[in-house]
């Protein structure tokens, strides 16, 4: 098995050129406004599938609950996007002007404490990155710090998801209940229902994207990301090498918390509302299959991973509604038995091979820091070769 | 009670599990640049007793001096870098990194986890990880994955990652367990050359190995100490020949 963790410099930024052409060009010449809209949407989520390969593949914490962090980011942004829709003068003919119209119908007459901060913009964007890293930051230290870990940890943060839907579908006064907050319109008086916005929406989450892949293939190159690996394979040694396993685990987990938050956030203005739909355990398991099937240690293999899948949903679940669920259930089944590194790992085997080939002609001398694995003149018993 | 000037005072340990003791009242002491050598037969509590002093197990009773700090209370991490390395029975390295990175990994800097968002692989790094890597004859395998490494290279280069972390007191599980006869004889060697200005703590089942290394030697016979002393003495210990050299 290769790991993708620490690809080489010239190959990585390559793959980024060419993830970054597709998406910034021949998306965007390719695609009308409601298609290029969708797929904006289905990059949102790929910042969750970020968020999976160094939580997941790399450091091998399993979480089921990533949608919470989507949806947490999501619904700070729908909370400011909804105050500002919710002026007095907009909210004239409600009983209580000046609160979001959901809380009208639910005969609340002043808003919320929790809600007040989301009047600011820049408190807004603190809190998208923020309150997920926190409950992260709680789910975390209780479990890490306790050594649950593995299958034990996927449970709790599944159950973790099943308990923010009913907590956000009960409390229609303060969320907005099963509607979620919707009706959405303005950011900073910018109007984000236009075609013209939503282009420009779609331009921003793609630059977002690539900053937030550089930022990950940044950490996992840090000896922080080495650790990550490290502590995947043998923790106790790394226990035993005099490090506090338990803060690595849950700085991993914010991290991963946060960059979902982020995906949420552009979810909602991309998409102009923000439901419980996607913060329970089904769109969480979803988010886990689209990092699985685009390879769960390759960054760029999960960002194709969620646009291969989620085009599989679009198309099959337009022609047969009821037959998509098994399809993805089929897809991940596969993925787990016959391709368990994904796409990614597909790549590696058939393709790879073949494009360093290529490069290597470009360039005749690749920079030899190290002696290459597997050609070194060992007297002892020989290591198989790869 | 305890002497300061011992690297490690044991004292009337004790652990228990479910009422079975694993350790009973056990009491001994290791000096300044001693090799010491538990042996017994198995299940007599010797890897327990390491577990213990390294703070995976905890202890029921009894008590664990370190240079005068209480080990018993303390993390795992806390005791790794007060300067206490432990080898596994397993040769436990990272197979998916390169015989390079598990070094690096264990260089005593940068362990919070700001600190290993901003370590760089510095000149000190560099020569420290290959000064170590000739110590444990991998000079050649740096850029190497570790997992194709042999069995003997790969308990050579846990040992390493141990060295690099300076310990003042290495305790080592069977280090030589399943090595070849070339390997084992390399291993003695390396022993040798790393035991200056520290203490070791080993656990050994090969005689001869430990004949060659150990100054004194501890017998362990149901969680209980049964003697204590150089290996000419221990051996002729009718009690010992007894539990354990007698078969």
């Amino acid at each position: 098995m290769r790991v993708l963790s620490l690809p080489t410099d010239r190959k990585s930024v390559i793959g980024l050129l060419v993830l970054a052409f597709l998406i910034l060009v021949i998306f965007p010449a390719m695609l009308d406004t409601f298609r290029l809209n969708m797929v904006g949407k289905y990059l949102t989520y790929a910042f969750v599938a970020l968020g999976l390969v160094l939580c997941w593949g790399h450091a091998g914490i399993l979480s089921l609950g990533q949608g919470v962090f989507f949806g947490l980011g999501g619904y700070c942004m729908a909370m400011f996007l909804k105050l500002e829709a919710s002026s007095p003068e907009a909210t004239k003919i409600q009983s209580t002007p000046g609160i979001p119209d959901f809380m009208d119908w639910n005969q609340l007459t002043e808003l919320p404490w929790f809600w007040e901060p989301f009047h600011s913009f820049p408190l807004t964007l603190l809190a998208i990155i923020l309150v997920p890293a926190f409950f992260a930051f709680v789910i975390g230290a209780a479990m890490f710090k306790r050594r649950v870990g593995g299958v034990y940890f996927a449970i709790i943060t599944q159950a973790f998801a099943a308990i923010m839907t009913i907590l956000i579908v009960g409390q229609q006064g303060y969320t907005g209940g099963i509607n979620g907050i919707t009706d959405l319109r303005t950011l900073l008086g910018w109007d984000i229902r236009t075609d013209s916005a939503k282009f420009i929406l779609y331009f921003v989450n793609a630059f977002l994207l690539i900053g937030c892949i550089l930022l990950c293939m940044w950490v996992g190159r840090t000896k922080f990301g080495r650790i990550l690996v490290a502590m995947r394979d043998k923790e106790d040694r790394v226990r035993f090498s005099g490090y506090d396993v338990s803060n690595f685990k849950i700085f991993v987990f914010c991290f991963a918390a946060s960059l979902s938050a982020i995906g949420g956030a552009m979810f909602t203005l991309q998409v102009g509302f923000m439901s419980p739909s996607f913060v329970g355990i089904v769109p969480s398991i979803e988010l886990v299959i689209y990092c699985a099937v685009g390879g769960r240690l390759s960054l760029l293999g999960a960002v194709y991973g969620t646009l291969l899948v989620n085009w599989a949903k679009t198309s099959f679940s337009e022609s047969f509604p009821e037959l998509w669920l098994f399809g993805l259930g089929g897809m991940f089944i596969l993925v787990v038995m016959a391709f368990p590194n994904g796409l990614a790992g597909i790549y590696q085997t058939y393709a790879d091979p073949h494009v360093t080939r290529f490069l290597g002609k470009l360039r005749p001398k690749p920079d030899g820091k190290l002696p290459s694995a597997g050609l070194d003149g060992a007297e002892t018993s020989s290591a198989p070769a790869e | 009670m305890s002497e300061t000037d011992f690297v490690l005072a044991v004292e009337s340990l004790g652990v228990s599990f479910d009422g079975f003791k694993a350790v009973d009242d056990l009491t001994f002491y290791v000096n300044e640049n001693e090799i010491r050598v538990i042996i017994g037969p198995n299940g007599a509590g010797k890897t327990t007793v390491l577990d213990l002093i390294c703070g995976r197990t905890k202890s029921t009773s009894g008590s664990i001096k370190f240079k005068g700090l209480e080990l018993t209370r303390m993390k795992e991490h806390e005791i790794v870098r007060a300067g206490v390395g432990r080898k596994f029975q397993n040769p436990s390295i990272y197979e998916d990194l390169t015989v390079f990175e598990n070094l690096e990994i264990s260089f005593p800097r940068g362990r919070t986890v700001f600190g290993a968002l901003a370590f760089k692989r510095d000149a000190q790094v560099r020569a420290r990880v290959e000064e170590i890597a000739e110590t444990i004859f991998l000079s050649e395998h740096l850029g190497m994955r570790a997992e194709y490494l042999s069995h003997g290279q790969k308990q050579w280069l846990e040992i390493g990652m141990l060295l690099i972390q300076e310990p003042e007191l290495l305790m080592l599980d069977e280090p030589v367990a399943g090595m070849s006869v070339s390997e084992r004889k390399k291993t003695a060697e390396l022993l040798n050359k790393i035991i200056k200005n520290r203490s070791v703590l080993v656990i050994e089942h090969d005689m001869k190995f430990v004949e060659d290394i150990a100054h004194k030697v501890t017998v362990l016979h149901q969680g209980k100490m049964i003697a204590e002393g150089p290996m000419e003495r221990v051996k002729a210990d009718p009690k010992v020949i007894e539990v354990y050299l007698g078969h």
